[in-house]
């Protein structure tokens, strides 16, 4: 069982930012309207935010992070290491990260990395970050995340195109000697790799001449072999037994009583997922805010977002104890428990 | 586990269909009410009443309820 307690790291702020266009799923052009609405009543999103074409994910986070720094009153030159978690990157290579350093203005003594992860890897991330800092040699950090998942679902596939949405954040974490810092439960089964996936354009499969021939594989659902496809019933069974597993895996380990939490976000995959965990975790509704009605899935921004959007006041303004848990594409999972003091979050930036 | 209680708890999650319609040998996808939303909920019912997660493929390569029992039936023993 992979847990880890890494001390003496806070997280000190977190801001989102989301693209200003709007899609409506009422609008959507290849669907019934009995159809669509069958299906906002389940998954319970309503709209979605999606990029222009041209936008990418580290544009998102880019103007996140230049607004965090700023509300923080940070000194770029003092940030000295810079996580980009997406599986929607600007190019196969190099690495986001390296660009995104250069054009926030950091130092090049900066640790710069990318991690490919979806919907647990806010979680995996922030492991990864709080490591690096634990021993005080790096005080200032931030993790960026995000995807533009919209521009790989092929809009004549109901089982993905309605339930994506784009999103970017950032969240800052800082050295801070004797904190109890983060408590993690990570996961991963890649037997279930087939769940979620997009089959070509790898190296596995190269981008090859039938990579962009539709075909229909049932009713409403038409792809290329680049679209992202999802066995929806794989990723809902997956979800409503994992994510209550590991979360009261970490609840068992580190002898945390549920009671004392304040906030449970989960990663925002759909409504009927999400309040299926909720129940089986007896949570009440006020402690497990929900995003998804007007983000849809934003994969590895979902927590973040959520903070940002439902939480904010609350976050700002007093001590929680909080416990965020993502699951997904992988088939991954991560769950983490912390306490948010005082944080730092700016108003939800919108890119036009 | 017995078939009649699984046949009707796999009814219940029907909302137009009158749950005294369903038997073992009903082949549950032929009807207008069947989604894809529906075998989310039937995979709901089979994780909260029986522990056993079916996966997409055990929906996809079953006909009829009694074929989804067996398969929660041969899970739950193992």
């Amino acid at each position: 069982m992979a847990f880890l307690h890494i001390k003496n790291v806070v997280l000190r702020g977190v801001a989102a930012c989301i693209p200003a266009r709007v899609e409506e799923n009422t609008d959507l052009a290849h669907m019934t309207a009995p159809d669509i609405e069958k299906l906002v009543a389940t998954t319970g999103i309503e709209r979605r935010h999606i990029v222009n074409t041209g936008t990418c994910t580290s544009d998102l986070c880019l103007k996140a992070a230049e607004q965090l720094i700023n509300e923080l009153k940070w000194d770029t030159k003092e940030i000295e290491a810079l996580i980009f978690v997406s599986q929607t990157p600007d190019y196969i290579l190099p690495a986001t990260s390296c660009l995104l350093q250069d054009r926030l203005g950091l130092p090049a003594d900066c640790i710069s990395l990318d991690i490919s992860l979806g919907c647990s890897g806010f979680v995996y991330g922030l492991s990864t970050l709080a490591s690096y800092m634990q021993t005080g040699m790096i005080k200032k950090a931030l993790l960026l995340a995000g995807d533009t998942s919209s521009l790989t679902c092929s809009k004549k596939d109901k089982s993905t195109y309605p339930l994506f949405g784009d999103a970017g954040t950032v969240t800052a974490l800082e050295f801070s000697e004797g904190a109890d810092g983060f408590k993690f439960h990570l996961g991963c089964d890649g037997s279930g790799s087939n769940a979620i996936i997009i089959n070509d354009g790898g190296y596995r499969n190269p981008f090859n001449s039938e990579s962009l021939t539709t075909s229909d594989i049932a009713e409403g659902i038409s792809r290329s072999k680049l679209h992202l496809a999802l066995d929806g019933m794989d990723v809902f069974s997956f979800g409503i037994s994992m994510a209550p597993e590991t979360v009261n895996a970490l609840l068992r380990r580190f002898n945390i009583d549920k009671e004392k939490i304040d906030f449970f976000y989960f990663h925002q995959a759909n409504k009927m997922m999400n309040e299926r965990i909720r129940k089986k975790l007896l949570l009440p509704e006020h402690k497990v805010p929900l995003s998804l009605r007007q983000f849809g899935n934003t994969s590895s921004a979902s927590i973040p977002l959520t903070m940002v959007t439902q939480t904010a006041k609350a976050l700002s303004s007093g001590e929680n104890e909080v416990l965020a848990c993502g699951f997904g594409v992988g088939l991954s999972w991560g769950t983490v428990c912390f306490t948010a003091k005082y944080l730092t979050i700016p108003e939800l930036i919108y890119y036009d | 586990m017995n078939l009649e209680t699984f046949v009707q708890e796999f009814a219940e999650q029907f909302d137009e269909m009158p749950a005294d319609s369903f038997s073992g040998s009903t082949q549950f996808k032929n009807n207008e009410e069947w989604s894809s939303m529906t075998a989310l909920l039937i995979i709901a019912m089979v994780d909260q009443n029986y522990g056993v997660k079916l996966t997409g493929d055990d929906v996809r390569k079953s006909t009829t309820i009694a074929d989804i029992y067996h398969i929660v039936h041969t899970k739950a023993m193992s």
